[in-house]
């Protein structure tokens, strides 16, 4: 049951072969068994999911059906879900219940989801290994002494550890994908606008992008039926036809053309992670798909671009949390300015804190128009690259991590090393093209390497076609660390 | 461009985040580290290029101006560190 698809969990469910009950408690008691050591969930809470799991039960007695009615899945800390605590990852809200739900979650409340807990996440969303919650670090199931990545890493691990069949997470510079890949999962990053923003905690918003993360391709596709879709509380939800994400699936891959750019296979990859990398692509071949060559000359400014644009929202964002609607507020102080600042100093962590002071400051007068705008107009340059490849390709192909999961304290001590890390990822967000990560083999210390497709703008389904028809042929996406089983 | 310890002590002024002189100090270091790394921008050609603000171009959707949300003040004020009377609390700052 716990390597299960979606698929045949429903089928289970609706052929009463197992009850909401019943899945849900073997997955609470797995999460039970092996939380203490993994840390990839921060709130868990029996009785609640329980109780979503009776009433998904008394839907489908009444004759209901869906393909996602009585299915367990977890969210990442940084959905609002309305009286479960909803963390982001920080002392900043580590009382914070939620009076209200994110319209993902709600969106999978209507379609009778159980959900079993919250994920852990680096704080805020900051972070790429994990290290930068408050909550301590989630570790990698593969390996104990790396890290999942992240920012989702407890989505991540839950996946990988068989904790849940499926969760959400998000992604802003890499965030679904790189920890996808560091854990060897499936996970997607949607076109900006595809998935609504509300009740989502902001990071960076013209790049914040939730989505699933699953075992396969196919699992992907179905949650994403569930998250997409036009939401009048975000006033950058696209109004935009329903799709149905699993339509293409099935389609033979004779014809696709993957590009593959040069910048991306340069230097900066770990061998093993090219070997695995261009055994996917022969296979690829194999199944009838054709490489060309494109480039994306302005993608070496990607991190630097981002490092300006993500931290400005963020700055803006995050001046939300003062110390007097929510969230943590100091014991002593003097005058308001002085409430402010120091409930600010203690409620955030040093990446956090770290990432406000470069947005303050790139904002500031004089700066803006050196950093900020100039930054704005190289992102410009870097979607106009994009544009240019999709002219002779269909997706586009690279890995998702330059390395395997790397050790903990093995990045955190320079900042610049961990920003590195999502080199694949980052222009994909800046860009507002959709990206996925599938798993493709495996590295040094026998750790998994993920493969990134991204799509052109919209192009999720022929993404999903892509990564589906590789895994049917290949079995990388159903392997799982050695103590999951 | 490196920032000296009184810009650090500005910037965390802005951003209303109280800094001990020796967190500014380790602060310093690392802003300047990343900074050095942005910098690269700088060399960059951007004449006549429109800056991207946002992934996807929208306008701004209007709506009619009527009430839309129940009044759930309670609910969103009992996650408050301080209120009275439906009025949240805060040091006073007129004398």
């Amino acid at each position: 049951m716990i390597n299960a698809s979606l698929k045949q969990l429903s089928a289970a469910l609706g052929a009463k072969q197992i009850s909401a009950v019943e899945l849900a408690s073997l997955f609470l008691d797995r999460i039970e068994q092996r939380n203490p050591v993994l840390n990839a969930f921060v709130t868990v809470d029996r009785a609640r999911t329980l109780e979503m799991a009776k009433g998904a039960d008394a839907r489908r007695a009444k004759g209901e059906s869906g393909p996602l009615l009585g299915i367990p899945l977890a969210h990442k800390d940084i959905f609002c879900t309305e009286g479960w605590l909803t963390t982001c990852g920080s002392k900043m809200l580590a009382n914070f219940v939620s009076p209200y739900d994110a319209t993902v979650v709600e969106k999978f409340k209507q379609a009778g989801v159980v959900t079993l807990g919250k994920l852990n996440m680096d704080e805020f969303a900051m972070g790429s290994s994990n290290e930068t919650s408050h909550f301590g670090p989630v570790k990698n199931p593969w390996d104990l002494n790396r890290v999942p990545g992240g920012s989702s890493g407890g989505s991540a691990a839950s996946i990988a550890a068989r904790l849940a069949p499926a969760v959400t997470g998000t992604d802003t510079g890499g965030s679904i994908r790189q920890p996808a890949s560091l854990c060897g999962l499936t996970g997607l990053k949607p076109t900006y606008g595809v998935v609504s923003r509300y009740g989502m905690i902001a990071f960076a918003s013209s790049l914040d992008q939730a989505g699933p993360m699953a075992k396969s391709a196919e699992d992907c596709a179905l949650m994403l039926n569930a998250m997409a879709g036009f939401d009048v509380r975000d006033s950058t939800s696209l109004q935009r036809p329903t799709e149905d994400y699993t339509r293409d699936l099935d389609l033979p891959l004779k014809g696709l053309r993957i590009g593959l750019p040069r910048e991306f296979f340069g230097a900066g990859m770990d061998d093993d992670v090219r070997a695995a990398v261009d055994a996917a692509l022969a296979e690829y071949r194999k199944l009838g798909a054709v490489t060309v060559e494109i480039d994306l000359p302005n993608s070496g400014l990607s991190v630097p671009a981002y490092y300006v644009i993500a931290p400005a929202e963020a700055s803006s964002n995050l001046s939300r949390f003062d110390g007097v609607r929510y969230g943590h507020r100091a014991a002593d102080y003097g005058d308001l300015n002085d409430m402010y600042s120091k409930s600010r100093a203690e409620g955030f962590g040093a990446e956090v804190k770290r990432r406000i002071l470069i947005g303050t400051y790139v904002l500031s007068h004089g700066y803006y128009d050196a950093y900020y705008l100039q930054a704005q107009k190289i992102r410009r340059l870097i979607a106009n690259d994009f544009v240019e490849a999709f002219k002779v390709c269909d997706v586009i192909a690279s890995p998702a991590s330059p390395s395997v999961a790397f050790r903990f304290g093995e990045k955190s001590a320079d900042p610049v090393q961990m920003y590195l890390s999502d080199i694949y990822t980052i222009s994909t967000n800046l860009a507002g093209l959709p990206g996925m990560s599938l798993p493709c083999g495996f590295g040094n210390g026998g750790m998994p390497v993920g493969l990134q497709l991204i799509g052109s703008w919209f192009g999720e389904a022929r993404m999903l076609n892509a990564a589906h028809q590789y895994q049917l042929a290949t079995d990388w996406h159903t392997r799982m660390p050695p103590d999951a089983g | 461009m490196s920032l000296n310890l009184e810009e650090v002590t500005r910037i965390a002024r802005l951003a209303r985040i109280e800094l001990s002189s020796t967190e500014a100090d380790a602060t310093r270091e690392q802003l300047n580290g990343i900074f050095g790394f942005i910098e690269q921008l700088q060399s960059v050609d951007t004449k006549g290029i429109a800056p991207m603000s946002h992934a996807v171009d929208v306008v701004q959707r209007l709506r009619e101006d009527k009430v839309s949300e129940a009044d759930r003040r309670a609910a969103f004020q009992a996650v408050a560190p301080d209120v009275e009377a439906g009025l949240y609390l805060v040091p006073k700052v007129v004398e």
